[in-house]
């Protein structure tokens, strides 16, 4: 029998902002426990929350980048329960109006597009920290994170499968990203995914009844989790047994899924709106302001690139990994080397920059090889100056420092033998002392040219133009 | 000196007739002497008070003086101070130091004005008769066998008993009007949004909202003329140009219209406290007002609504007060769950616990719609009578409590009796509308009476100037307290 995973995410981005969503305290990560908590945030009594306008503007940027509805007006509301980390007994949030509704983000599965579309994304605080280590018998209450503002985006359940959510969540995690609402660090805590799992037999139309599972704070955990989680499921189903709707946590050590609370034991959070806070009022002015500051966004990008330089969806797709890519590669082509094309600059930043910055684990930022110099180098491959395989050499000689290819080309002797008298004498040379291969060839062995082309490059001592050689070679051997 | 005005208190200082430092340590020296028997204050600290004294000598010998440099004024203890503990009248609280003053308490300081102590209340600002007080009942000073009404008791107490020539409150249901109607004071409830509610402990935060209580409406425009003004750090605190409150001390009367809402004069009104407040209205009727009959139709919501929004703000307001971070905290427990509620049951009181227990049952799950929804429904309601009515008169008049002051225990266990105490004072904070009491005559056995005046948004120095304006001709807010004698 044949299963589909359906699967909803729910995301807790920590927006970038100085201080926190209702209180003045700086909204930083590190330091010493208790640092930056305020009066608002340690909830003494009297305090009373004033909303960060920043924040409000992220989300914002957030439901124009997903073109979802913003609303004209929200509303922050209290999410009551008691814990030692929540200050106030209650979270702020918001419940019945959220400040974005709707909304679509498009990602790549395997090379193909897919889209999914967003309930809502809505403005909340965080809460603290409890630090259950380095205590005996005791727990430790860090307020440092209390008050941080969260946007939390929540989809549809409509992903389907672990590889889909991962992709979707990698989107979004570069999208808030690219627009500059989120630092993107999720070791830190700044972007954290919840995943409702459900299964239901293919062609089935009731969803399953699902589960949430917290704690993903990788992508590999994600996937992992929602593996082991509809695999759970689907056996459970398979003996005729039934799902428990239920909170569950994720444990990467073991890599499976275990019960927190069952719905039986959910809280009633008496949701009612705060009144402290005053709803939120977003004009058309509001939002056209905001509208104006926004960076061109990756799925505008895409679409130009691919219009504008006839450049594959996947390459486009690659390209616009993150604003530092996509600005690096337009910077690359706009660097006054006109005989730089996309489809190279596409080629190179995708592979060997890409392969050599994953083994570093580096960020553009970090790049040691300038936009300009980047395309310096691709302008002597392009003109024939070198070799690709030349080219990656002065790569490596660039990454380590030396700024200008044309330098590490002649230091090293790169440069390619394009002078055609010059591959002409070599070219003769080699079918003189090859009769047999010759003849091969021209009995029709294919792989005989190989042999003789091989044999000028290394007479050449890898310089000859390769092009050339072979056009060479083609012509004397038909003559 | 006691039984001064705060002008005239203001022009003594001025004229060097008096310091800073003695008419503080006069105010000290009868709280010492009248306070044992009527538990107004819960913390006085004598140095502290002297301390700002000569602070304000200091600055008066500058030059720098405004008109409440040098006055003494008592705060009720809901208002966070750092130079004094602030208990809110709880346990909870009771050994608790706020590390920041409050917004009103930060305007006082600026104006020079003393801390004199912090006021008894009702813990955390519930009850209409302050016995539900960790530190005791505060007793009126007109009758020491009844209570002062509240939540503000301590501080109309402290001004009736002239151990204070000004006090602080916050008026949530009428917790300022009616014990100042029950102590022969006069008390102002500002519109929603004028007083910065940052500092003031919260009880119902859309209902909430501090003011003064003094002897006469000359010295409570005085007060507002300090304790209003906009703060960034109130979200509902209104930013409007600053107004002079005494603007309108000399309000001409006549062709005025006042409202009488036939709801406010029907049964369950104590014949004395009906004839008063009609005699008052007739000295209106006598200056060229014209009394104008309204209704306003909606009243007998406004309990039965107030005591659904107010303890359902209260239940999360108070979720706080939890142990982890100050206050109370129980001394055993096995693990967290116990560690919140013995601390919850130790630290609240009886009052408390039944409306945080309200508050949670009308916004649980299944129940929301019926109780908390419909009450917002009907609070809009009320809101639309006083809208309607405001459209007719300039300011509505009527009894600000059915009764005078009753005996202490008499109500203590009847919490529906006791709630409808405030039948006549829960309406204007319902729909965010200012209302003031002050003394209008005096019962058969000698209590004082008070006449409530409502006002539409911002009328307040409408409302001060006609207060004023009776307050010329009578003399019922200058008589001194049976029990406190000058």
């Amino acid at each position: 029998m044949a299963w589909e995973i359906v699967v909803g995410i729910e995301s807790h981005t920590q927006l970038l902002t100085r201080s926190k969503m209702f209180s003045g305290a700086a909204n930083a990560f590190g330091a010493a426990p208790n640092t930056q908590a305020s009066a608002v945030d340690i909830a003494l009594p009297g305090t009373l929350p004033v909303a960060n306008l920043a924040a409000i503007e992220h989300a914002i940027r957030f439901g124009l980048a997903v073109q979802g509805r913003i609303s004209a007006r929200s509303v922050f509301a209290r999410k009551n329960y008691f814990y030692p980390d929540l200050p106030k007994g209650y979270q702020i949030s918001q419940y019945e109006i959220p400040i974005v509704q709707g909304g679509t983000v498009r990602f790549f599965v395997d090379k193909a597009e897919k889209s999914i579309r967003l309930t809502r994304a809505h403005l909340e605080e965080d809460a603290g920290k409890s630090l259950h280590e380095n205590f005996t018998d005791l727990s430790g209450i860090d307020l440092n994170r209390a008050g941080t503002p969260l946007l939390e985006i929540v989809t549809e359940p409509e992903l389907r499968g672990a590889k889909e959510a991962v992709a979707y969540a990698r989107a979004l995690h570069a999208l808030v990203v690219w627009i500059g609402i989120c630092d993107g660090n999720m070791q830190e805590g700044s972007f954290r995914c919840d995943a409702n799992v459900s299964v239901r037999k293919i062609g089935d139309e009731e969803l399953g009844t699902r589960c949430e599972i917290k704690n993903l704070n990788s992508f590999r955990f994600m996937e992992q989790a929602i593996e082991f989680e509809a695999r759970r499921q689907i056996e459970i189903l398979q003996d005729g047994g039934s799902i428990e709707q239920q909170t569950r946590l994720y444990d990467a050590d073991r890599n499976e899924t275990r019960p927190m609370r069952s719905k039986e034991d959910a809280q009633d959070y008496r949701y009612f709106p705060d009144p402290d806070l005053l709803p939120l009022v977003i004009t058309e002015a509001d939002i056209e302001r905001i509208g104006a500051s926004m960076p061109e966004l990756p799925e505008q990008k895409r679409k130009r690139y691919a219009e504008k330089f006839d450049l594959p969806a996947y390459d486009v797709s690659l390209l616009t990994e993150s604003r530092e890519k996509a600005n690096y590669f337009e910077q690359s082509l706009a660097a006054g080397f006109a005989a730089v094309t996309p489809k190279l600059a596409a080629n190179w930043l995708n592979g060997e920059i890409a392969s050599k910055m994953n083994d570093e684990n580096l960020a553009f930022a970090a790049l040691p090889v300038s936009p300009e110099g980047f395309a310096k180098l691709l302008s002597r491959v392009q003109d024939g100056t070198i070799s690709q395989k030349a080219a990656k050499d002065v790569l490596t000689e660039m990454w380590a420092g030396q700024r200008d290819p044309d330098s590490v080309i002649a230091a090293k002797g790169l440069k390619q033998i394009s002078d055609s008298g010059a591959i002409e004498k070599i070219v003769d040379e080699v079918l003189a002392a090859n009769a047999k291969q010759v003849e091969d060839y021209r009995a029709g062995k294919e792989k005989a040219f190989n042999s003789l082309v091989g044999q000028v490059m290394k007479r050449s001592q890898g310089k000859a133009n390769p092009a050339q050689v072979n056009e060479t070679m083609r012509r004397k051997l038909a003559g | 000196m006691l039984n001064s005005t705060l002008s005239a208190l203001g022009a003594a200082l001025a004229a060097k007739q008096v310091s800073a430092v003695e008419l503080t340590g006069l105010f000290l020296a009868r709280i010492r002497a009248l306070d044992g028997k009527l538990n107004a204050f819960i913390t006085v600290d004598e140095e502290h008070s002297l301390a700002q004294a000569r602070v304000a000598d200091e600055r008066r010998s500058h030059g720098a003086a405004g008109p409440l440099t040098g006055i003494p004024v008592a705060h009720k203890d809901i208002y966070c101070t750092r130079g004094l503990r602030t208990t809110c009248g709880s346990r909870m609280l009771a050994a608790y130091t706020s590390p920041y003053d409050a917004h009103v308490i930060e305007r006082f300081d600026a104006a020079g004005a003393i801390q004199l102590g912090k006021t008894n209340m009702d813990e955390f600002a519930m009850g209409s008769s302050n016995e539900t007080s960790h530190f005791g009942p505060v007793r009126n000073p007109w009758d020491t066998a009844r209570v002062p009404g509240g939540s503000s008791g301590g501080s109309a107490a402290a001004v009736a008993a002239r151990m204070a020539p000004a006090a602080t409150g916050t008026d949530t249901g009428g917790s300022i009007r009616q014990p100042a109607a029950l102590s022969g004071v006069s008390g102002l409830k500002p519109t929603y949004g004028v007083v910065s509610r940052y500092g003031m402990i919260a009880f119902a935060s859309s209902l909430d909202q501090g003011g003064p209580l003094a002897k006469s409406a000359a010295d409570l425009a005085l007060l507002m003329n300090t304790m209003a003004g906009f703060d960034a750090r109130d979200s509902t605190s209104l930013e409007r140009p600053a107004e002079d409150y005494g603007r309108e001390l000399n309000l001409n009367l006549a062709g005025l219209r006042i409202g009488l809402p036939k709801e406010y004069f029907g049964d369950g009104l104590e014949p004395d406290v009906r004839a008063c407040v009609r005699e008052a209205t007739r000295w209106f009727e006598g200056q060229g007002a014209k009394m104008i009959e309204i209704t306003l139709p909606n009243t007998a919501l406004a309990v039965p609504v107030y005591y659904v929004i107010a303890p359902a703000e209260a239940s999360s307001n108070l979720s706080r007060f939890d142990g982890v971070r100050y206050g109370h905290r129980a001394g055993e427990y096995a693990d967290l769950a116990e560690m919140y509620r013995r601390t919850r049951a130790e630290g609240f009181g009886t009052e408390v616990k039944r409306r945080i227990l309200i508050g949670t049952y009308v916004l649980s799950h299944g129940y929301y719609d019926a109780y908390y929804l419909q009450a917002q429904r009907a609070r809009r309601l009320i809101a639309k009578d006083f809208a309607e009515a405001f459209a007719r008169c300039d300011l509505i008049m009527g009894p600000t409590s059915p009764t005078t002051a009753f005996a202490l225990g008499a109500k203590a266990d009847d919490p529906v009796q006791m709630y409808l105490n405030d039948i006549f004072t829960i309406p204007a904070p319902l729909a965010g509308l200012p209302g003031l009491s002050i003394p209008c005559g005096f019962d058969a056995t000698g209590l004082p009476v008070g006449l409530q005046i409502m006002g539409d948004y911002f009328a307040e120095a409408k409302m001060l100037g006609a207060a004023h304006r009776y307050q010329q001709a009578t003399d019922w807010h200058l008589r001194a307290a049976r029990e406190a004698p000058l």
